[in-house]
Formats: structure tokens, C-alpha cells, sequence
């Protein structure tokens, strides 16, 4: 009697079976699944197709999980009736499966719509990771791409075909997208948004036809107006997997009909999942499937039986950079419920809560998702919320967050999707001594599928983890809230090219004098001048290519490249200093010569004059390096570090990075040039070279590091060059490389430069060569600036007088 | 605001890019023009706190920030963002005519 059949092997399925496993141990299981993946997290698929994961990243339970749990797996095996005489199965083979009890998770499938034209080449469904595939195989840069349906999983797709290239077109039968989620106002909203990440929408539209000679060619519209696409995408609904049902004599209207216990017309058969229909509802979000499974377990194990009643739905869109989060009833006809609303046009930002009997009840928040958890909580213990009617559209962040944990019951459920509770995540934090959020959710699945309780898990384990760390990884800034490495793949994936894009599209449209530099830095880095450079988005010392000082002065270094300069160029400087009266001239400690207190409006003169290139003294890019006389003189010296240092500094010069870079070279231990409190040293030996890397000696005084002892000048130039253009490309805008080094670590460091496989090595150094390649001196502006007013003070057009306040 | 403005001509609209500020001098007084993209705003070009020529400042939203020791302005209104900060610039009535930057310099107007 405990032999359990379940025909599915999706997340519902899969979902079931893990219910059971939790409470019993006594049951042989076999499953079947006409796809031959593992259970996989269907939800993130459109994520898949967006690059942002990879195919096993979505993975929920491999193949392991099977075996360890001693469940018959038949992957790749469809069912084709159920005998329920003899209480078996048959699958496509003929091979006979006998059940004691058996459980429907038979999915759904993509509504195609009756259109003519539907049967052609490259009209596609989006509904499991082949699907994904298959259209990751397609989408190209150029492509025309049409997606039919503006609900989510349209959006998503069309969004994942768009960051692949393609030229994409989202047409929706409704109105205004989304609309089972969203009201007029905020599917309004949405198609802004949609719009400004460059895809077109169509609404509304009917498609009467699909066009082409074999492949699709085009759409045509039920009003005659037609439109190109070479790749169709349908996503118009779902319909219930319930033919099997059916052809076994079940009770089934648009899916299989199941009672409150997911028990079927056939108390030996259960059903889950999207096959299902209860109370005349069937269901396309993930959250009543867990419960289902929940209740099913309970009620195919003997337990004490829950009934089962949808839960409230909660959908959100899952484009970065979209936020769009939908939950509870939205009727505003709804008797006895009232609407409360902001707007604001220009941040995008609406929300709208709907209120009945003081309690939230649905909520619609388009660009605006911050407070999110806040109104989830409300809304699931029904808070009262007559006295904060003031501030609920904007309310103040909990004063205590560990008394909201407090205050919830072990039996409360954290997260929605998976089924975990307070009480299993306390359990686990103790048995397993649980310390991160990833820890959590690898031991209990919590957060693992929307991720929206994530904030709820931190708070949690920050209350009750003895050893909670918090995983930080440094946000650049609340303009653009990712991460640095997050954001470089962004940049790198999304292919955005300028600073107003990806604050457009990640950000908050405005950013500010911390992100704009930071991603101006970033843009440079990863496009090497192959991006749209936007001056207003830098320091004025990176637009006028001058340090700015107290008094709106310019100071002025040009390269002396090792310190290294000529009677010649010290004749120009001192001409220079003569004719534009500068009022200092000063030996700095680099080695160099400095002019402070030119005009901005004298900058390109005094370049022009001077002929020599930029010493970027101004720049968070490479400075100078500084060298000791070496052993060309000093009798000392057991190495050129002149020449190496001028060699050097003409390899990386010109280039920026996180901060400022400066590195020295000298030709033997007694360090004379100090090249072990730099960014990066080469000090000499006799027959090699030490290559010392992040060193300090301004704020913070730190010896550098030995990342590797080499014994030929140029391997030593190599090891430099492949340190510094690792630094470049993981540290983080404004840390100095001894703040890197240690944040990293020297060991991963030289794992990853001068020890890496020869591959990257030289990938590393390609990089850093096609950037040197790109790189120019940045005083040749002088002939050719960027703007006609780049360095000039606006004369007025006409005669102006004294200005007057009133 | 007065109905009658005495527009002074400044500079062609395109010689401040987008985001960015100029300066310009009108008798003792240095101006900073900037162009929120397409939107032009006037204020005095000196930070109140040591001087900083806020023209070389990184705009943010409606806001500057002086690039001397980052004190931050609305531009629309001269008040400091940051309500510790320090005192208010004076604001110049603004307009784009056929491409011409056009500043009234006898209604600036200082919040508080």
C-alpha cells in the first residue's frame, strides 16, 4: 500500500515528493517526467535566456538528489494512460507501472492561439529550458523578433531576446500590459519603462495571421496593418495538461477538478499543480503549487489534513530593472475597498494600495518596490492600519527589525515558495550552524526561487545566527544599488555603453558624484574606448585634464617619464613658467615638475608650449614611476632601474584605473626610489627582480607584497603589467590597490596573475594591450576638444551689466 | 516672477553641453550656466562655503556638487540639498530663444 506513482516531474511534482520525504520515509516512489532534465526551477527560465543564469545554475534537483533519496526516476518516459482497474500506468513503451496511489503533475502547456500560421519555422513557445534553448540558438544581433503576449512571461521573453541583440516587438491582445496584475495607470507606466529599455509595444493588438513561405516572415494584424519578424514568440497563456485525465475517466473541466485534499474523482488518484482546477481556478504562479504539495503530503501520509485554499497571488516581473510587484485582490469595484495611490511621472515610480476595513488587501508597485516587505507583512497578519493611514504610502522603516521577528510565530511561513518556516530556519541555523544567507539557503531552500523573501531571511538570521555574517559585497551606491562585480556583468552582458544607460536602466536616472565617475571608470575599463564617452559624468580634472585647486586653478605635470627629463624640456618649463606667470613651480614627490596655478583657459597654451604628454597627476590612473639611478651610474646598482622604470611607465601610461597608481622601480635593495611603498615595485637583485604590489606610504603607510621574484627585466615587466591590469579589472572604483590586495588576498592574487594557466595570462595581458592601443595623451585635447568650451569662459553675447537681486 | 523680463543674451545654447556648466561674467559677478538636458538654469558660479567654481561640478538630477569639497546646490532654487549645509545661491531667470541661452541678471532671486 505504499507504493506512490507521480506522473510530473516539475517543480510541483518534485515539490510533492519532498513534502512526503519530510514526513515519511516509508513510501517507493517512482517518478516520470517526459523531459529529460532534472527538476528544474521553471521560473528562472527567462533569466536563462537573459544570460543572467546558466542552464544548471536552475537546477533544483539533481541527479544526485534522486539516488540519495532512492527515487525511481524514468526521465524522458511520457505516460500514455492510467488503468485505473488494475491501478497502473502505461508509459509510451507499453511498460506497465503499478501504483497504490498515484499523483497528477502533468503542468500545462503554452496556449497557442487558433491563428493561421502558427505550424511555420521559427514560431516558438517559451515553456521549458528546451524551449530556452532553442531560442538562445536563434536570437542574433539584428534579428526582428515578435513576442504575442505583454503578460510576464512575454515581457521576460522579449527582455531575454532584446539583451541578446535582437530587434524586438511585444504585441498584447489587452489594452495595457499585464493587465490581470496591473491597472490601466500602472501597465501604463510599465510600458514606459519597456519602451525606454528599447523595445516596442503594440497595444492593442489582435494577430489574424502568421505570415511567410515556410519560415515566418511577418505578423499580420486583425486591422490589415502588418509587421516584419524573422522569430514569433507566443506567449499568450496557459492551458492545463489534463488529457491523461481525462482519458481516464476523471472528473476535468479546464483542468483536472481536485477537492480541498487534491484529491481527484478517484480517491486513489491526486493531482497538483498547474493540471489542476479548484473551486474553478486554475493556477500559473508558483506559491499555490507549494502549498498544494504541502497539503497533499499531509493528506496522502495519514496526517491530520489541512484543506487547502489558494493563497493570496503575488507576482513579480523579473527584468532588472523593472520593478514591478503585484499582490492580493486589485478590484477596485470590490465592495468596501478603498484605493490609496502615489505617482510621480518622472521617476516612474506608482504605487497603489487597496484597503478594506483598514486592512491592505492588494497592492499594485511599479517602479517603487522598496517597501515591499513592509506591506507583504501588513498584509499577511492583516495589520490594523487606522493609525499609520498617514504614512502608508511611505512607511518609516521598523525601528527595531529583530522585534518583527520576535513577534512572528515558528509556525509562520518565511518563504512562500519553498514552504519554510520560521521555525525550520531556527532548526537549521542550530544543527547546521548556519552563518550566511547562502548557507541558508542551501540547507533549507528558503529564497531559493523569487527570492523576494531574501530581505525576511537576512533579518532572521541576523536575529537568531549567534555568527551571522552579512555577505557584503559592496553596493557602488543607492543611485545604481549592485554590486561592483554585478555590475561589470551587466555592463559586460547588457552591452551598455554609457554612463546615462545604465543609469537609465539600472538606476535611478540621476546618479550622483559618487556612481558617475565610478561608472565612467567601469565603461572605460570593459569597452577600452569603444563606448560613448560622457564628459559630464567625470570630475572636472578628468574633463579639463588639470588638478583643480582651492582657488578654481589648475595645477599642471607633464611625464617625465622614470623621473627621467632633459635640458631641453627644463628650458620649455621654465619658458612656460615665464609667460603665464605662474606663481609656483615645484619639485613634487614623484619626481616631476608641477605649475600650479594655471587658468583653465590657459590649459591648452601651456600644453601646446610645454610639448610634452599628460603626467595624468590628476587622473585615478597610472601616476608616474619613480627610479632610483640604477646601475647605468650608481656604483651600487646591480640593475638598470632607469630604464626599466621609463619602460614601464611607457607601458601603462595613459590608462586609468580605481585610483590612483603609482609604482617605482629601483636598482637594487637599498630601495632609494622607495619602490616597496608603492602601487607597484620592481626592486632589483643581483641576477632578479622582486615585483612588490600594493604598498602605500600616503594616508596609510603598508610594505608591498612580493607577488613573484623573476630574473628577467622583461618577466618582471610582465608580472607588473599582469598585476595591474587584474587590479583594473576587479578592484572596485576609489580602492587603492593595497586596500585591494588585501581585500583579495596575495595568495588568490598571484593564483590568478603570474600563476595563472598561460591562457589567461595572456588574455589578461590582450586586454590590457587592445586598452594601451585605445589610450592617447590626454593633452592632445589642446587641438581637439571634446566640446568648443571645454577649457573657454563664455563671453556674453551682448553688453551685461551689473546683475540685480530682488 | 515679473511679467516683464530683461533677457540679456548670453551664448548659443550648443556650447554647453548636456549636464555639464559654464561660466560667464557679468560685471563683478561670475554666473554658472547649466544645462539640464534642454533645460537651462543660472546661479552664481561661487560656492558659498570656500569659493569652488560650481560651473566644474557633476550634476546630479536637478543638483549640483562643488568640486572642491562637495557641497551640493539645487540648481532650480539655490538652496543647499543638505539642510545643514551652508548659506543660498542666488538664482537668474533662464530661457532658450532660438538657440540662445538668455538670462535675466536683474531678477536673481536668493531663497532665505
Amino acid at each position: 500500500m505504499n507504493r506512490i506513482v507521480v506522473v510530473g516531474n516539475g517543480m510541483a511534482g518534485v515539490a510533492c515528493i519532498e513534502n512526503i520525504l519530510k514526513r515519511s520515509g516509508d513510501f517507493d516512489i517512482t517518478v516520470f517526467g517526459d523531459e529529460t532534465h532534472p527538476n528544474y526551477n521553471r521560473i528562472m527560465l527567462s533569466l536563462v535566456l537573459a544570460g543572467e543564469k546558466q542552464a544548471s545554475d536552475i537546477v533544483l534537483n539533481d541527479v544526485d538528489w534522486y539516488r540519495d533519496n532512492r527515487i525511481h526516476a524514468r526521465l524522458g518516459v511520457a505516460i500514455d494512460s492510467i488503468d485505473r482497474e488494475t491501478r497502473t500506468v502505461i508509459d509510451a513503451q507499453g511498460r506497465v507501472t503499478p501504483y497504490d496511489r498515484l499523483i497528477l503533475a502533468t503542468g500545462s502547456s503554452a496556449f497557442i492561439p487558433p491563428i493561421p500560421g502558427v505550424d511555420k519555422d521559427n514560431v516558438h513557445v517559451f515553456r521549458t529550458l528546451d524551449d530556452t534553448r532553442a531560442l538562445m540558438a536563434k536570437a542574433r544581433k539584428g534579428l526582428k523578433a515578435a513576442v504575442i503576449g505583454g503578460g510576464l512571461l512575454g515581457l521576460e521573453a522579449a527582455r531575454g531576446l532584446q539583451v541578446r541583440g535582437c530587434d524586438v516587438t511585444v504585441i498584447h491582445l489587452a489594452p495595457t500590459l499585464m493587465e490581470r496584475q496591473l491597472d490601466a495607470t500602472g501597465g501604463e507606466y510599465l510600458k514606459r519603462r519597456i519602451e525606454s529599455l528599447g523595445i516596442r509595444v503594440m497595444l492593442p493588438r489582435q494577430t489574424a495571421a502568421l505570415c511567410g513561405n515556410g519560415h515566418v516572415q511577418g505578423l499580420r494584424f486583425a486591422d490589415g496593418e502588418e509587421l516584419d519578424a524573422e522569430l514569433v514568440v507566443i506567449a499568450a497563456g496557459i492551458r492545463p495538461n489534463a488529457d491523461l485525465a481525462r482519458r481516464a475517466g476523471l472528473r476535468v473541466n479546464r483542468g483536472v477538478i481536485v477537492n480541498d485534499y487534491l484529491e481527484t474523482s478517484d480517491p486513489r488518484i491526486f493531482a497538483v499543480g498547474e493540471c489542476t482546477e479548484h473551486n474553478g481556478q486554475t493556477f500559473g504562479l508558483v506559491a499555490p503549487l507549494f502549498e498544494q504539495a504541502r497539503v497533499l503530503a499531509a493528506a496522502i501520509t495519514g496526517e491530520a489534513a489541512r484543506a487547502f485554499s489558494a493563497p493570496n497571488p503575488a507576482a513579480r516581473l523579473k527584468i532588472m530593472g523593472v520593478d514591478i510587484f503585484s499582490a492580493g485582490s486589485i478590484d477596485e469595484a470590490e465592495p468596501g475597498v478603498e484605493v490609496v495611490r502615489y505617482e510621480d511621472a518622472s521617476l516612474g515610480a506608482y504605487k497603489k494600495l487597496f484597503l478594506k476595513d483598514n486592512r491592505l488587501s492588494g497592492m499594485i508597485l511599479v517602479g517603487d518596490v522598496a517597501d515591499e516587505d513592509t506591506y507583504m507583512e501588513w498584509m499577511r497578519t492583516g495589520a490594523d492600519l487606522s493609525s499609520l493611514r498617514r504614512q502608508i504610502l511611505f512607511p518609516p522603516p521598523a525601528t527595531d527589525t529583530g522585534l518583527e521577528i520576535a513577534d512572528m510565530p515558528d509556525s509562520e511561513t518565511i518563504c512562500g515558495c519553498n514552504g519554510v518556516r520560521k521555525g525550520d530556519i531556527i532548526k537549521a541555523v542550530h544543527a547546521h550552524n548556519i552563518t550566511t544567507l547562502a548557507q541558508l539557503k542551501e540547507r533549507t531552500r528558503a529564497s531559493t526561487s523569487c527570492g523576494s523573501c531574501s530581505g525576511l531571511c537576512q533579518k532572521l538570521l541576523r536575529a537568531v545566527a549567534p555568527d551571522f555574517s552579512e555577505e557584503t559585497k559592496t553596493t557602488l551606491c543607492s543611485c545604481v544599488p549592485f554590486s561592483y562585480e554585478r555590475l561589470r556583468e551587466i555592463v559586460r552582458g547588457q552591452k551598455l555603453k554609457s554612463v546615462e544607460e545604465v543609469l537609465t536602466v539600472y538606476g535611478n536616472r540621476k546618479g550622483c558624484e559618487v556612481c558617475k565617475p565610478a561608472l565612467s571608470y567601469m565603461l572605460d575599463m570593459l569597452w577600452c574606448g569603444d563606448h560613448d564617452e560622457d564628459r559630464s559624468a567625470r570630475f572636472i580634472n578628468d574633463r579639463v585634464h588639470a588638478n583643480i585647486q582651492k582657488d578654481g586653478t589648475f595645477s599642471v605635470v607633464p611625464r617625465m617619464r622614470g623621473g627621467v627629463t632633459s635640458p631641453d624640456e627644463l628650458r620649455r618649463i621654465a619658458d612656460v613658467a615665464d609667460k603665464y606667470n605662474v606663481p609656483l613651480v615645484k619639485v613634487t614627490g614623484s619626481q616631476r615638475i608641477d605649475l600650479l596655478g594655471i587658468k583653465k583657459a590657459d590649459l591648452p597654451d601651456v600644453w601646446r608650449d610645454l610639448g610634452m604628454p599628460s603626467g595624468q597627476a590628476y587622473a585615478k590612473g597610472v601616476r608616474m614611476v619613480k627610479t632610483c639611478v640604477g646601475s647605468e651610474f650608481c656604483r651600487f646598482g646591480v640593475q638598470d632601474s632607469t630604464n626599466t622604470g621609463i619602460e614601464l611607465e611607457r607601458r601603462l601610461e595613459n590608462l586609468f584605473t580605481p585610483h590612483k597608481f603609482k609604482m617605482g622601480v629601483v636598482g637594487c635593495p637599498r630601495n632609494c626610489a622607495e619602490a616597496t611603498v608603492k602601487d607597484l615595485g620592481l626592486v632589483g637583485q643581483d641576477g632578479s627582480w622582486q615585483v612588490v604590489v600594493g604598498g602605500a606610504a600616503g594616508k596609510s603607510v603598508r610594505k608591498a607584497d612580493l607577488l613573484v621574484t623573476v630574473e628577467s627585466t622583461e618577466e618582471a615587466l610582465e608580472a607588473g603589467e599582469l598585476f595591474f591590469q587584474y587590479y583594473r579589472e576587479n578592484g572596485n572604483y576609489l580602492e587603492r590597490s593595497y586596500d585591494f590586495v588585501e581585500r583579495v588576498g596575495i595568495e588568490k592574487i598571484r593564483k590568478e596573475t603570474v600563476y595563472a594557466p598561460e591562457e589567461e595570462k595572456r588574455n589578461l595581458l590582450d586586454r590590457l594591450r587592445r586598452s594601451q592601443a585605445l589610450a592617447h595623451d590626454a593633452w592632445l585635447e589642446r587641438d581637439r576638444p571634446v566640446n568648443p568650451t571645454q577649457f573657454v569662459h563664455i563671453e556674453p553675447l551682448e553688453k551685461v551689466g551689473e546683475p540685480q537681486l530682488v | 516672477m515679473n511679467t516683464e523680463h530683461r533677457w540679456t543674451r548670453i551664448t548659443h545654447a550648443s556650447n554647453i553641453p548636456p549636464r555639464e556648466g559654464r561660466a560667464v561674467k557679468a560685471g563683478n559677478v561670475e554666473l554658472a550656466i547649466f544645462n539640464l538636458n534642454g533645460r537651462f538654469h543660472t546661479i552664481e558660479n561661487s560656492c558659498p562655503h570656500r569659493g569652488g567654481p560650481l560651473c566644474d561640478g557633476i550634476v546630479t538630477g536637478t543638483s549640483v556638487v562643488c568640486p572642491l569639497h562637495g557641497r551640493h546646490f539645487d540648481l532650480l532654487s539655490g538652496m543647499p540639498v543638505r539642510a545643514a549645509e551652508s548659506a543660498c545661491l542666488a538664482v537668474f531667470p533662464t530661457m532658450v530663444e532660438d538657440g540662445v541661452v538668455l538670462v535675466d541678471l536683474s531678477a536673481a532671486r536668493r531663497a532665505a
